[in-house]
């Protein structure tokens, strides 16, 4: 495999703020490569010096070869960018749009109808509705739509699933993952931790900084933590309590329940014999499976 | 109020436009002191059902009362009485960390006195003693969080509404901001509270999940768990919300 898009040292300031820090990475051809980091990471602003929007105060980025400064114009035509917020024309319908954008690109939607399919299926049904008056989900096929109508060699989705509940959220992974499948290269970008592992590999990005770039798989088998979960009566008041103990590095809420990292002093048994003893009877400590998110805390905690 | 009356209490509660049944006889109870978990997916009528709650729409029929209030016919007692927060629009960024708490404090009608009792407590609690001049603007993301739930509860009162809080935040911040509404809490705050996040749906003391303008289930996560045979209240979402015909 070739790489689709090579980025190498990639800085970018705001006045004093450094939002992108020497980034480094890659993107396969034909991969679903996903960039996970909070907001204020620096999604979007390296989003936008892929989509040719910003350029870069040092390093390089590379898409099918072409450079994104130099050959922004070649480079245009060869991916197909979905930015943060709608930026469809509201008072233009469905096919208006598609139209507007196939002819931007001097294709016509009849040419590629085969590549939009999967995604613009459920559209059909209203080709003359207003853009703007379409609903959250369907404003979002129809965008992905426009990004792919030009046939692209690789599509940039900058935080598709904001805002988007779980199960529209799983049917849209669905989607891409169809794209995939039909050979699209795609790099997505999520605040969803548990959105890493529809990806083939991920980038995790905190403060402008790349933090460690894998498959899903690969980085929590090195999370390399000694993790528990724990159990039993009222979830904040023993977290409070864990926090204090001896042996335990750090300990956050995890769903239904505590997951706690513990250091090599740490027993399980002991803590809970000393926590039953002390006003919590349910109390059980068992060890945990980390994921994405414990790999996240993990790398904030090291002040990275 | 007394201690065992609901915050909160809503009967066949109804919003209509036009034609489109937004919210469709919801009816429940939030009592003193209690996390209420409002989910639902996109376009099932949180929004609409949360703008009648906090007296910013007036209901098509049933009744609803907030803080002791009517929300159809005393809606401006009930703003008065409750505080809002949103992960959108919460502070001034070209207003300093103490000037924000103490817009909104005028804003609610808090004296001088109590509003430097309380920013002091608040303050040292937070840990934001040598942070007061600091531009909003120029605070990292956990700080602004927990200033903007402290400026949405300034006045006291007696529920505080979250509109997905801790959306797009780090890991690290959208656990302590949960660890700030539990403390809320603990003290006899309501907090009636929505998010996409699942995991988060479990801190809640009871949840319920919208559907299509209906509340669908409601119930404690362990309770709502046991009543889909889910391990998780992720999946107890997945199964109730994917018959949803509905999207915003």
């Amino acid at each position: 495999m070739s790489a689709a898009v090579k980025i190498t040292g990639l800085s970018k300031s705001y006045r004093h703020i450094r939002v992108l820090d020497r980034v480094s990475f890659n993107v396969e051809k034909g991969e679903l490569f996903g960039l996970i980091g909070p907001d204020g990471a620096g999604k979007s602003t390296l989003y936008k010096i892929l989509a040719t929007l910003l350029t870069p105060d040092s390093g390089e980025a590379r898409i099918c070869g072409l450079d994104v400064v130099r050959d922004y114009k070649r480079l245009r035509t060869h991916i197909g960018y979905m930015p943060e917020r709608f930026s469809l024309y509201q008072d233009l319908t469905v096919m208006e749009n598609l139209n507007f954008f196939a002819s931007l690109f001097g294709v016509t939607v009849k040419e590629n109808y085969d590549l939009i399919a999967p995604v613009f299926s459920q559209l059909e049904k209203f080709p003359n509705r207003m853009a703007g008056a379409l609903s959250g989900g369907m404003k979002q096929k129809l965008a992905l739509s426009c990004a792919l109508i030009h046939r692209p060699d690789i599509l940039l989705l900058d935080e598709p699933t904001t805002g988007v509940d779980a199960v529209s959220r799983s049917e849209f992974w669905d989607m891409l993952s169809t794209l995939k499948e039909n050979g699209m290269t795609i790099m997505v970008s999520t605040s969803y931790m548990d959105e890493a592992t529809r990806c083939e590999r991920i980038a995790m990005i905190n403060n402008g900084k790349i933090l460690a770039v894998d498959s899903p798989t690969a980085l929590v088998e090195n999370l390399d933590e000694n993790l528990y979960n724990a159990v039993g009566g009222d979830m904040f008041g023993l977290l409070s309590r864990l926090k204090t103990l001896r042996g335990v590095v750090d300990c956050y809420t995890f769903g239904a329940t505590l997951h706690l990292v513990a250091d090599k002093n740490f027993s399980a048994d002991e803590t809970v014999g000393l926590l039953r003893n002390s006003g919590l009877p349910d109390v059980r400590i068992y060890p945990a499976i980390g994921n994405i998110e414990d790999l996240f805390i993990k790398e904030i905690r090291n002040g990275k | 109020m007394e201690n065992n009356a609901p915050v909160i209490s809503v009967k066949d509660l109804t919003k209509k436009f036009g034609k489109f049944t937004a919210v469709d006889h919801i009816s429940f109870d939030v009592m003193k002191g209690e996390i209420f978990g409002f989910l639902g997916a996109n376009g099932a009528g949180k929004t609409t059902a949360m703008r009648m709650l906090c007296g910013l729409s007036i209901p098509t029929s049933g009744h609803g009362k907030v803080a002791g209030y009517d929300i159809t016919t005393r809606p401006e007692d009930v703003k008065r009485h409750i505080g809002y927060m949103s992960q959108k629009f919460s502070l001034y960024g070209e207003l300093s960390v103490k000037e924000n708490l103490k817009l909104f404090s005028s804003i609610y009608g808090v004296s001088n006195a109590d509003f430097k009792k309380r920013s002091d407590k608040l303050f040292d609690e937070l840990g934001m003693n040598d942070m007061h001049n600091t531009l909003v603007k120029d605070i990292p993301v956990g700080w602004k969080q927990k200033l903007a739930f402290a400026s949405a509860t300034i006045h006291i009162p007696e529920v505080v509404f979250l509109d997905e809080p801790t959306g797009g935040v780090d890991p690290v911040t959208r656990r302590k901001f949960w660890e700030l509404i539990y403390k809320a809490s603990s003290e006899g705050m309501t907090v009636f509270v929505t998010t996409h996040y699942l995991d988060e749906a479990e801190y809640c003391n009871r949840v319920s999940i919208m559907v299509d303008g209906h509340i669908s289930a409601l119930g404690s996560p362990t309770a709502l768990k046991n009543k889909y045979g889910s391990d998780t209240m992720d999946e107890v979402f997945r199964i109730i919300a994917k018959d949803a015909t509905r999207s915003d």
